[in-house]
């Protein structure tokens, strides 16, 4: 099993989402996060004040997945978040040991 | 200000006395706007704290004022003009049955102390996140009976009658109609020297200390605006000519105080902001408040404007200084205050309530220099004072907070309160009721130090 972590642009994640779900992903973890690469951040000024807010805010996906479509899913992100600008955000693939449904005890592939 | 105007019945005059009630209210109103304004200038780990800055002075100055200040202030004059009787009106005792004036003199009394509240709650904007909050009330006490009391003796007491007022406003005749010294410059002057006396923030300068809720800080605004309406209109003592035309100047000075900062924000920055709309509006606003019985509206839209972009510069000189007056009230009411009652000088024109002409209404110098000496003799004396009493509230209690406190935020410690619940997950749980389940009031008991 693999854990697919996409960290995207805010404003494409409806397109993310919309397009996983075409392609059959049924479950995923969203989360709000900030950080920065080579975008850096932006400047704010207060009262003529001026502060470099280098955190940009991110949408984090994550997704466990079989290892066979591991591949096919960072391609069907990439297709819906990339915008060709400084600042789309990353995809990276880490293997995962085991997985257990909390319901039902279930483990592994028959969890996912 | 005017003096209370005399009566020759024993019953009030109800169209007076109503406005002055209402106005009264108004300008209660202005604390607690007060507190949302600078409440949401500050990080979100210490807006508690600035509220209750302002709450507490408010409950502090209510009771000294009854008690004392409004004898300092307004009781007979001790004989140089500086102070009035401290024990002429103790408790408010001796005005419970009418007078001879048309609006009843506790009702004046009240009002007045609702002054003293606003000029002290102010200062708190300049030493945000790290007061200690029991010396912080001790400063303001104190402060109300050595700086306020005097100076409002000075500039807001009238001769009438038997009754003997203060310098200012008897002997050298400065014009101050509701309170551009013993206010503004008042609470910016003691702000300046308090926040000298604390030192700066941690971080002060490095850290982006920016604001945590522009929208309070709007709503804080909007609630001052309309409380400034009574605190200005609500000088002239009366539901007259002179209230109405104060009224007219106190509306348009604050949109012109909003033009005026955000015209030199677009010029100096690149955008108009919201911050920058908010600071506009209350500089226009602290420059009408000694003017607004002495100009037209047009000298008003002039008044606004000039202060609005003057403060806009002003509030960058704490950098270039390096005193960390943290929420600007040196750049907007110190320099503001001095923007208006200075401006009475100039642009004064006889034709409004105050019936005095400024230099360029032809009237001369005269007026100027009275305005000047104003200025000059307030500023002096509350920053001085201001200073003092900081200085020996440190030494007596300590007046800041540890460093640590300061950095992971003053609210839980001075408190044991968090601002904001945005998380189900932040790991609250309940030990036990106060008062049944013992004595456990939260994890961060044994680190209180208020």
């Amino acid at each position: 099993m693999k854990l697919v972590t996409a960290v995207i642009k805010p404003h494409k994640w409806e397109d993310v989402r919309q397009a996983l779900e075409t392609s059959g992903v049924t479950g995923m973890t969203v989360s709000e996060v900030s950080g920065y690469g080579r975008q850096k951040g932006h400047t704010e000024v207060y009262r003529g004040a001026e502060y470099d807010i280098s955190l940009v805010p991110k949408v984090r996906i994550e997704i466990v997945v079989d290892d066979a479509d591991a591949d096919a899913i960072v391609t069907t992100i990439l297709g819906a978040a990339q915008t060709g600008r400084i600042g789309d955000g990353k995809v990276w693939v880490s293997p995962v040991e085991t997985v257990v449904r909390v319901r039902t005890g279930d483990r592994d592939e028959a969890a996912i | 200000m005017t003096a209370l105007p005399a009566f020759a019945a024993t019953v009030p005059d109800s169209g007076d006395t109503a406005w002055l009630l209402a106005a009264s209210a108004l300008v209660l109103l202005m604390a607690p706007g007060l507190a949302l304004f600078y409440g949401g200038m500050v990080r979100s780990k210490s807006v508690l704290n600035m509220i209750m800055m302002t709450f507490g002075a408010l409950a502090v100055i209510v009771i000294v004022w009854v008690l004392v200040g409004y004898s300092l202030a307004f009781g007979d004059d001790l004989g140089a003009g500086l102070l009035g009787d401290p024990f002429q009106h103790f408790g408010l005792s001796d005005l419970m049955a009418a007078g001879d004036s048309a609006v009843p003199t506790i009702l004046f009394a009240v009002f007045q102390g609702l002054f003293c509240v606003i000029t002290g709650a102010l200062i708190s904007g300049a030493i945000a996140d790290r007061a200690r909050f029991g010396a912080w009330l001790v400063y303001v006490a104190v402060w109300t009976v050595v700086v306020y009391a005097p100076v409002a003796h000075w500039i807001f007491d009238f001769s009438a009658g038997e009754h003997v007022g203060g310098w200012m406003a008897n002997r050298v005749g400065v014009l101050d109609f509701a309170g551009g010294t013993a206010v503004e410059i008042c609470s910016g002057a003691s702000a300046l020297a308090l926040a000298i006396v604390l030192g700066p923030r941690l971080g002060f300068g490095r850290d982006a200390m920016r604001p945590h809720n522009l929208t309070l800080v709007m709503l804080g605004a909007g609630l001052l605006w309309f409380g400034w309406f009574g605190f200005n209109a609500g000088s002239a003592l009366g539901a007259n000519q002179s209230a109405a035309v104060v009224f007219a100047a106190t509306l348009v000075a604050g949109a012109a105080g909003t033009l005026g900062w955000l015209s030199v924000e677009r010029l100096r920055d690149g955008h108009a902001t919201s911050l920058g709309a908010a600071s506009g509006m209350v500089a226009g606003l602290v420059a009408i408040t000694p003017s607004c019985g002495s100009l037209s509206p047009i000298g008003a839209i002039v008044m606004g404007a000039v202060a609005g972009g003057i403060c806009a510069w002003a509030v960058g000189l704490k950098y270039t200084f390096g005193y960390d007056d943290s929420l600007d009230v040196v750049g907007v009411h110190m320099v503001g205050g001095i923007v208006g009652t200075l401006g009475i000088g100039l642009i004064a024109t006889a034709a409004a309530p105050t019936g005095v002409d400024g230099l360029l209404y032809g009237g001369g110098a005269d007026q100027l220099g009275k305005q000047t000496i104003g200025v000059g003799a307030v500023l002096v004396y509350s920053f001085v004072i201001s200073g003092i009493i900081g200085l020996i509230v440190d030494k007596a209690m300590g007046f800041r907070i540890d460093g640590e406190h300061e950095v992971s935020g003053i609210d839980l410690i001075v408190h044991a309160e968090t601002a904001y619940d945005l998380h189900a997950t932040a790991g609250a749980r309940s030990s036990g009721s106060g008062l049944f389940g013992g004595l456990h009031s939260g994890d961060h008991r044994d680190e209180e130090d208020e």
